[in-house]
């Protein structure tokens, strides 16, 4: 049998919950040879393949694992909370490979030696959520999940927890304080949840792509994984295309590829390009010069921007950027969680101001008060959220600050007309 | 120390979801349910009340039978979703944030879907709309409303 060595290749499936199909295809392969390996043969491997965490920060996963190596009965948890604007690829894992998933769970939880698995969802997927629940089912029914699974003496459950709406909940420490029947507020990190996670206990939260490359690299081997991408960031991503190019969608590529060879597959940018997102709204927005930046975690933070979720959202010069600016300011005081003054209060103001200005109201001032309460946020906010603002309104003041502050002048022009 | 109530405790969001939308057209949590899994869950209303409080797809308060979420992130918000949040206000003579007066509809604008590739996106109720043009809502929310005269 051919082996796979991406995930969109098991993401071509017809039916995704038909389990037959599934293996057919390739499925299982990696538990099976995960099967014959030893707990820490399994981590072994998994850092051997340079495999980094797909949620966001990049974490490298066989570490993370082996940071519970001693735990006994540590939990595993795949984080399907995705709320980054702009990220659609777990969604489209969930829906089209989710055995992949299970599967990719299944191999951590024998590394770890976990016997209970969440996968914590959001809100908003609910037919992904009723799905998954079929998927662990049919996984059990055929043996490769539950107990003594493939009658290997091994036992591991995985139940699905479906969230309430909030995008920090997506943070780890929120998502279990969530999974906990709590506010998702965020947790003081140390303790890391490695440490105390679920009910005090050692847990290990996974995002859903991670764990999905976890059968691919069983499978088919740590070197074949790691020969693909960049040297210290290597493997294939799955990169989120929207906003103005021709076919928005899911791109799996090799890790360090530029924007433009990711924008060219998505049939290139429709329009003039003016403006690219990358990472997600908490990421920096970038001028066209971003078309030559490569795509893995350590270039992109060498260029001051995050390769976070790989979202890419395409602007073209239709857009005015106090509406772009209006839109990222929107979404972090929506989102904020109330929980520290600064975030709170800050996200508060900014929206405020990013509003007036897309109304035709704003003041020139507005600019740098904008920066200055950034600032503070980056100081002084309990969490990432809340110390993330500042890269994407300083990004957009920086590049774009000029077309905005004569948005506003013009404005105060036309007022003047009127009157 | 585990006890049995505190493992529970992770089913109290789903627990939530399913009393919130229960019988059709409801999709709020009366006190006699939120009384109902408080104590289920062992934990004082108030208690229950601030985790409610926390989560944007939770209500307390009467709303409409049917919830719309509108998504204006960015990369719904560059392929049309302000024009059609201000035709669906127009055509349901409310705003962001209400419910019509006959109960029916409550309009939100959220936060990124994640199906930014088929944008601009909306949900009503369960169920993403993608794609969505001013005639197709407009078709939606008639046919939605003769459904129900
Ligand atoms: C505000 C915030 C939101 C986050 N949202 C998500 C999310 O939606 N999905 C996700 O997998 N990770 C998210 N993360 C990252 C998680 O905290 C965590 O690093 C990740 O789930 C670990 O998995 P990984 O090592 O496999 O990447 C978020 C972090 C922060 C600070
Ligand atoms: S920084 Fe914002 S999101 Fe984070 S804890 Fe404070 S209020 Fe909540
Ligand atoms: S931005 Fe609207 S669905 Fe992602």
């Amino acid at each position: 049998m051919n082996e796979k060595t991406r995930i969109t290749q098991f993401a071509e499936l017809e039916a995704p919950l038909d389990l037959a199909k599934y293996i057919e295809s390739g499925g299982y392969q990696g538990l099976l040879a995960a099967m014959a390996k030893t707990p820490d043969e399994l981590i072994g491997i998994i850092k051997d393949s340079g495999l980094r965490g797909r949620g966001g920060a990049g974490f490298p996963t066989g570490q993370k694992w082996e940071s519970v190596a001693a735990a006994k009965e540590p939990y595993l948890v795949c984080n399907a909370d995705e709320g980054e604007p702009g990220t659609f690829k777990d969604r489209f894992i969930l829906e089209k490979a989710p055995y992949l998933v299970l599967e990719g769970m299944t191999i951590a939880a024998l590394a770890i030696d976990a016997h209970q698995g969440y996968i914590y969802i959001r809100g908003e997927y609910p037919e992904i959520a009723k799905n998954l629940a079929t998927a662990i089912e049919k996984a059990k029914a055929g043996g490769y999940l539950g107990n003594d699974i493939l009658t290997n003496g091994f036992s591991f459950d995985v139940a699905v927890r479906v969230g309430g709406g909030s995008y920090v909940v997506g943070d780890e420490t929120a998502l279990l304080n969530s999974l906990m029947g709590n506010r998702g507020y965020p947790m003081l990190k140390p303790p890391f949840p490695t440490e105390k996670g679920l009910w005090e206990k050692p847990t290990v939260v996974n995002n859903v792509e991670t764990l999905a490359c976890v059968p691919i690299i069983l499978a088919c081997g740590a070197t074949a994984f790691s020969s693909v991408g960049s040297r210290d960031c290597p493997g294939y991503k799955l990169f989120s295309l929207s906003g103005h190019v021709a076919t928005p969608g899911v791109y799996e590529l090799p890790m360090g590829t530029k924007v433009r060879e990711v924008l060219e597959k998505a049939g290139g940018v429709t329009g003039t390009l003016k403006a690219i997102q990358i990472g997600g709204t908490a990421g920096p927005i970038f001028g066209p010069v971003a078309l030559d930046y490569c795509l893995d975690f350590p270039s992109m933070r060498k260029v001051g921007g995050a390769l976070g979720s790989g979202a890419i959202v395409a602007i073209n010069t239709s857009v005015n950027m106090a509406h772009v600016l209006e839109v990222t300011m929107r979404f972090f005081a929506q989102e904020s969680c109330g929980h520290c003054f600064p975030c709170r209060y800050g996200t508060r103001q900014l929206d405020y101001m990013a509003r007036r200005i897309a109304l035709g109201s704003g003041r020139a001032d507005y600019l740098d008060l904008m920066r200055e309460t950034a600032a503070v946020m980056v100081g002084a906010s309990f969490c990432p959220f809340g110390q993330s603002v500042a890269l994407p309104l300083t990004s957009l003041l920086d590049g774009f600050g000029d077309e905005i502050a004569s948005f506003i002048t013009e404005q105060d022009y036309l007022k003047e007309v009127e009157a | 120390m585990e006890t049995t109530f505190m493992t529970s405790r992770d089913t109290l969001l789903s627990a939530l979801h399913e009393t919130q939308s229960r019988e059709k057209g409801k999709s709020w949590i009366t006190d006699g349910e939120a009384l109902q899994i408080a104590r289920r869950y062992h934990i004082p209303l108030a208690e229950l009340d601030g985790i409610v409080s926390f989560y944007k797809m939770f209500a307390r308060e009467k709303r409409g039978s049917h919830i719309i979420r509108l998504c204006d992130s960015l990369s719904c918000r560059v392929r049309g979703s302000l024009d059609l949040y201000h035709h669906v206000r127009r055509k349901l003579g409310i705003q962001a944030g209400m419910t019509t007066p006959d109960g029916r509809f409550t309009l939100e604008i959220v936060n990124c879907l994640g199906a930014c590739d088929k944008a601009p996106n909306l949900m009503i109720d369960d169920s993403l709309v993608s794609g969505i043009t001013i005639g197709a809502i407009d078709t939606l929310l008639d046919a939605m409303q003769e459904a129900e005269l």
